[in-house]
C-alpha cells in the first residue's frame, strides 16, 4: 500500500458523446513528485480525457480527488484556480505580450490587486507587482529563456516558445502541470532538451502528466504510464511493465483477427 | 383577425427583402469569416442606380411598357451594383485576408460610410420618389389587401431563390463556392481558386441586394441614400436569426423576421399597455439578435458546433 | 533638419506641457471657434481613451461606445437644467432653487452611472466572438438612442428629439466657467476655461489609463485579448475581468458625457447617433490600439481636422453647387481615412512598438 501522496486520484470517468462513448471507467493515481504519462492510439481518448480533467468537458460519472480534495472543476478557470496547470498542443500564448508578460500573467491567480490599488499605485499593489516580475524572471531563468524576456512571445522560435508555455504554467503554483503533446513539432535536440526540463521540473518535486505520442520520450522519461485505447485503460504501470503488456502491442501494431 | 392577415402579408413582403439581403451577408461570411458591413449600402446603390436609369429612359422611350423599364433598369442597375462589389472586394477587403482581426471589419464599416456618402453627393441628400410602375389597384384577399407590387416581390424573390438553389447546388461553380466556404485550403488545392470563388460571390451578393433594393424603393415610393442602413442590420440579424452561413438558414431567418417585424409593430402597443409605441419597431430585431446570439448562437438552422479544445 | 528638431521638441516632455498649456491663449487671438475646436477634440481624446480600454486593453469592439457619452451628458442635463423641475411639480417642490449639480458631484456620478450601463451593457456579450460582439453592441447603442428619441411618452424625462436645454454651466469653485475670467493682464474667455478643466480629466485620464495598462489587470485584459481560451487555462476570470473592462471604458465616457453637456448646454439624441460611436472605434484604431499616444494622435486627427476643414469647405461647397458641406466633408474624410489606413498600416498609425527586437527563426537576436 502505497503511503506517497497523491496529487490527483481519478475513478471511475466516462463520458459519452452522443452515440459514442468516448471514456470508460478510467481511473489514475498520480503522485506528488511523479511525471505520469498518458498515452494510446489516435482516437484513444487522450484529449477528451485532457478536457474532462480541465474543465471543458464534464464526466457523466466518476470523481476526482486533487491533492486529497474533491476536484469539480464546473468552469475552466477554476482549473487552474484549483491546481492544475496546463500548456496546450498547437501551443497558445498571448503573441503580443513579452515573454515575461506571458509569465507574470501566469502569476495571476495566485495574487489579488484590483483597479483600486492599479489606478491608486497602493503599498500592496506595488509589492506585489515586484513580486510578480521577479517570480517571472526566476522562472524564465529557469526555463532558460531569460535572454527573451522582452521579446514579443510570438518572436521567440518554436522551441523557446514551449519552454515560455511552460514557465507560463509553472507560475500559476500548480500541484500538477499537465502537458499536452509538449513534443509536437519537435526536433531530436529539442525533445532532449524538454527531456532534461522535465526532469528538473521532477527534481523539483513538482507532478507532471504528460500526454504524448512519442513513445520512446514517455518511456524514457515517466515513472508510470496509463495506456488507453478505444476510451479504455487497457494498461497501467511502469514503462518497461507496459512495453511489454501484449495489450499494448496490440493496440499500437495491431494484429489482424483478435 | 383580419388586421392579422393583412400584417401577414406584409410581413412576407418584408421578409423576402430581407431574405434577399441576407442572403448577401451569409454567402460572404460563410466563406471569408467577413461581416460585410456595406452590404446594405449596396441595396441602396442598387436602387438609386435603377431610379436613374429610369428618370433617364422613361423620357426617352414614352412607349415601353412600364414592366420592360423596369426590368431594364433592374438589370443595368444590378451590373453596376456587381462591378461596384467586386472592385470593393478586390481594393479594400482583399489586401486585408490575414491582417489582424479588427482591420477589415473597420474597413468595411468605412466602406459602407463611404458609400453612404458619396451616395449622398452624387446624388443629393432629398428623398426622391420612386416611379410605381405597376398598377397600384390592390387584390383583395378576405380582409387583406396586396398590391401587385408586392405580388411581384414575393414572386421575384422566389425565382431568385430558385436560380441561386440551382447555381448552388447544380454548377461548378457553386460546388466551388460550397468548397471553398467548408475548407478554403483543401478547396484549393483541388484547384478551386479561392479569389475567383470569392468575387463571384460578391457579384451575386450585389445582384440579391439589388433586386431587394429595387423592390424596396418601390414598395415604399422612395430612393435615397440612407435607405440601405437599416434594413442592411436587419438583414444581418436575419441572416444570424437564420444561422449564418446556410442559405435556407438566410431566408427563413428573413422571412420570420419580417414577420416578426410587422406583427409585432401591431401589437408593441398593446402588448405593453402603451408605454412603448410602434416607434420601437426597429428595437425587434435587435432584440431578435441579442436573443440568438445568447441562446442559439448557430440560429435556427445552423450546426450546432460544440467547443473543440 | 527641421524635422529631427521639432521630434526632440516634441520628445521633450517639458516643451509639450508647455505648448499644452499655452495653446488656448494662442488659438483665442485668432478666434475662439479655434478654441472651441480644442475643447472638442478634448472631450474626444477622453471617449478614445474610455473606449481603448474596451477595445485596446481587452479586445473587445464596442460599437455602441455612444451610448455612455449619452448617459454621462443626460444624467448632467437632468440633474443641472429646469427640465425635471418642469414637468414634475413635486421635484420643483423639493428643490425650489432649481437643480443644479456641482461639478464635484456629477463628475463621479456621471462616472458611476456611466460604469453601471457599461456592466449591464456588457453582459450580454461575454460569449459573442468578435464580429458579433460588435453588432450587438451597436444595436445597443442605436437601442438606448431611440429610447432617449421616445422617452417623452408617456411620461416626458428626456424631452425626446427636441432635446434638454438651458444646462448649466460647470462651476468651479463657484466660478462659472461660462463667465470670462479677467486676469487683468489677460483675459480668459469662457472656451479657455473650459479648456483647462478638460485639460485637467484628459491629465488625470491619461494617468489612469497608463497605470491600468501596467497593472496586473491591464495585463488581464491583454491576455484576453491575445488569447481568451489560454487566459481562462491560466485561472483568469474572463467574465468578470471582460465587465470590468466595460465597466472601467464606459467611465470615461459617462465624464465626456458630462462634460459635454455643460459645455454645449444643450443636449438631443441627434448628437448621440451611430456615426459617433464609428468615429470613436475609428480613433482608437486608426491612431494605434491599445497604445496611449497613439489612440490621443487618433482622437486629435479626426476631431480637429475635420472642423478645421470647415475653413476650406466653403469655397468647395460653392465649386460643387451645394453639394459639398463641413458635414458631408468630415464623413467623406472619416470614411477614407478607415479604409486607407487600414490598407497601409492595419496596425494604426503610431502602434506600440514592437519591443525593438526580433528573433531569426532558429532563436537568438538578429
Amino acid at each position: 500500500m502505497s503511503t506517497a501522496e497523491l496529487v490527483l486520484n481519478v475513478s471511475g470517468i466516462s463520458k459519452r458523446f452522443g452515440g459514442l462513448q468516448a471514456l470508460t471507467d478510467i481511473s489514475m493515481r498520480i503522485e506528488r513528485g511523479q511525471v505520469y504519462g498518458l498515452i494510446g492510439p489516435n482516437g484513444a481518448g487522450k484529449t477528451t480525457f485532457f478536457n474532462v480533467i480541465t474543465g471543458l468537458y464534464t464526466p457523466d460519472s466518476g470523481s476526482f480527488e486533487l491533492a486529497g480534495q474533491p476536484y469539480e472543476p464546473t468552469e475552466v478557470h477554476l482549473v487552474a484556480q484549483a491546481g492544475i496547470a496546463r500548456t496546450f498542443q498547437n501551443i497558445r500564448l498571448f503573441a503580443e505580450m513579452t515573454a515575461l508578460e506571458n509569465v507574470m500573467v501566469g502569476r495571476h491567480v495566485r495574487t489579488g490587486s484590483g483597479l483600486l490599488g492599479a489606478i491608486f499605485r497602493t503599498k500592496k499593489f506595488m509589492a506585489e507587482e515586484a513580486a510578480i516580475a521577479q517570480r517571472a524572471h526566476e522562472l524564465l531563468d529557469y526555463v532558460g529563456i531569460s535572454a527573451f524576456a522582452d521579446y514579443k512571445a510570438r518572436t521567440l522560435s518554436y522551441g523557446d516558445q514551449r519552454r515560455l508555455e511552460i514557465a507560463r504554467a509553472l507560475a500559476t503554483d500548480p500541484q500538477l502541470i499537465a502537458l499536452d503533446e509538449p513534443a509536437a513539432g519537435m526536433n531530436a535536440t529539442e525533445k532532449t532538451q524538454l527531456r532534461a526540463l522535465i526532469d528538473k521540473i521532477r527534481n523539483d518535486h513538482r507532478t507532471v502528466l504528460l500526454i504524448e505520442h512519442d513513445v520512446k520520450l514517455v518511456m524514457g522519461l515517466c515513472d508510470r504510464v496509463t495506456v488507453l485505447d478505444d476510451g479504455k485503460v487497457i494498461a497501467e504501470g511502469t514503462p518497461a511493465d507496459v512495453q511489454r503488456n501484449p495489450h499494448v502491442i496490440n493496440a499500437y501494431l495491431g494484429t489482424g483477427g483478435h | 383577425m383580419d388586421v392579422l392577415l393583412q400584417q401577414v402579408i406584409n410581413g412576407l413582403v418584408l421578409g423576402s427583402m430581407y431574405a434577399l439581403v441576407a442572403l448577401g451577408y451569409t454567402m460572404v461570411y460563410g466563406i471569408i469569416k467577413l461581416i460585410n458591413f456595406a452590404h446594405g449600402e449596396v441595396l441602396m446603390v442598387g436602387a438609386l442606380c435603377s431610379w436613374s436609369i429610369i428618370g433617364f429612359l422613361q423620357p426617352l422611350m414614352p412607349d415601353t411598357p412600364n414592366w420592360v423599364l423596369l426590368l431594364i433598369a433592374m438589370v443595368l442597375a444590378s451590373a453596376a451594383a456587381a462591378v461596384l462589389n467586386y472592385a470593393i472586394e478586390k481594393i479594400a477587403y482583399r489586401p486585408l485576408r490575414n491582417a489582424p482581426k479588427l482591420a477589415p471589419l473597420i474597413t468595411a464599416i468605412g466602406m459602407s460610410i463611404l458609400l453612404q456618402t458619396l451616395a449622398m453627393i452624387v446624388w443629393k441628400p432629398n428623398y426622391k420618389p420612386f416611379p410605381s410602375l405597376l398598377p397600384t389597384t390592390p387584390f383583395e384577399i378576405g380582409e387583406a389587401v396586396i398590391t401587385p407590387t408586392q405580388l411581384m416581390i414575393l414572386g421575384l424573390t422566389a425565382v431568385a431563390l430558385a436560380v441561386l438553389s440551382w447555381l448552388v447546388n447544380r454548377t461548378k461553380l457553386g460546388r466551388a463556392m460550397r468548397a471553398t466556404a467548408e475548407n478554403p485550403q483543401v478547396a484549393s488545392l483541388m484547384g478551386v481558386k479561392p479569389d475567383v470563388v470569392i468575387s463571384a460571390t460578391f457579384v451575386i451578393g450585389a445582384v440579391l441586394a439589388t433586386i431587394a433594393g429595387v423592390m424596396w424603393a418601390m414598395n415604399y415610393g422612395t430612393a435615397h441614400h440612407v435607405m440601405g442602413f437599416l434594413p442592411g442590420l436587419k438583414a444581418f440579424t436575419a441572416a444570424v436569426f437564420g444561422g449564418i452561413g446556410n442559405l435556407g438558414g438566410a431566408v427563413v431567418g428573413g422571412l420570420l423576421l419580417g414577420l416578426i417585424e410587422s406583427i409585432g409593430s401591431g401589437y408593441l402597443g398593446e402588448i405593453t399597455g402603451g408605454v412603448l409605441g410602434s416607434h420601437y419597431t426597429d428595437i425587434l430585431a435587435f432584440i431578435v439578435l441579442i436573443v440568438t446570439l445568447t441562446l442559439r448562437p448557430s440560429g435556427l438552422l445552423g450546426e450546432r458546433v460544440a467547443d473543440r479544445a | 533638419m527641421i524635422s529631427t528638431m521639432t521630434h526632440k521638441f516634441f520628445s521633450n516632455r517639458w516643451a509639450l506641457a508647455l505648448l499644452l498649456l499655452t495653446l488656448p491663449l494662442m488659438l483665442q487671438n485668432v478666434g475662439h471657434a479655434w478654441v472651441r475646436i480644442a475643447d472638442m477634440s478634448l472631450l474626444y481624446v477622453l471617449l478614445a481613451l474610455g473606449l481603448n480600454i474596451v477595445v485596446g486593453y481587452a479586445g473587445l469592439l464596442d460599437l455602441g461606445y455612444v451610448a455612455f457619452f449619452a448617459v454621462g451628458a443626460y444624467l448632467y442635463a437632468l440633474l443641472a437644467s429646469p427640465h425635471l423641475t418642469d414637468v414634475f411639480p413635486w421635484i420643483s417642490v423639493m428643490f425650489p432653487d432649481g437643480l443644479h449639480l456641482s461639478l464635484w458631484l456629477v463628475l463621479p456620478m456621471a462616472a458611476g452611472l456611466a460604469g453601471l450601463f457599461g456592466v449591464l451593457l456588457g453582459a450580454p456579450t461575454l460569449k459573442l466572438r468578435g464580429d458579433y460582439l460588435a453588432i450587438v453592441t451597436l444595436g445597443f447603442g442605436e437601442i438606448i438612442r431611440v429610447f432617449l428619441n421616445n422617452l417623452d411618452q408617456p411620461v416626458n424625462i428626456t424631452n425626446g428629439p427636441k432635446g434638454l436645454g438651458q444646462i448649466d454651466a460647470v462651476t468651479v469653485f463657484g466660478y462659472p466657467l461660462s463667465k470670462q475670467l479677467d486676469l487683468g493682464f489677460i483675459q480668459l474667455p469662457s472656451v479657455t476655461l473650459y479648456y483647462y478643466l478638460f485639460l485637467t480629466l484628459v491629465v488625470v485620464s491619461v494617468v489612469v489609463c497608463h497605470r491600468l495598462e501596467y497593472s496586473r489587470i491591464g495585463r488581464a485584459w491583454m491576455a484576453i485579448r491575445e488569447d481568451e481560451i489560454a487566459a481562462k487555462a491560466m485561472g483568469l476570470n474572463t467574465r468578470n475581468l471582460k465587465l470590468m473592462a466595460f465597466g472601467m471604458g464606459a467611465t470615461f465616457g459617462g465624464l465626456s458625457g458630462a462634460m459635454f453637456a455643460a459645455f454645449q448646454g444643450f443636449v438631443s439624441p441627434e448628437s448621440f447617433s451611430l456615426m459617433e460611436s464609428v468615429m470613436i472605434v475609428a480613433m482608437v484604431v486608426l491612431g494605434g490600439l491599445g497604445h496611449l499616444p497613439g489612440v490621443i494622435l487618433g482622437a486629435v486627427l479626426l476631431a480637429a481636422l475635420p472642423e478645421a476643414l470647415r475653413y476650406v469647405a466653403g469655397p468647395l461647397q460653392s465649386m460643387t453647387d451645394g453639394r459639398l458641406n463641413a458635414a458631408i466633408l468630415r464623413q467623406l474624410l472619416i470614411a477614407l481615412a478607415m479604409i486607407t489606413i487600414m490598407l497601409w498600416r492595419p496596425r494604426g498609425l503610431w502602434p506600440t512598438p514592437e519591443h525593438g527586437k526580433s528573433l531569426n527563426p532558429q532563436g537568438g537576436p538578429r
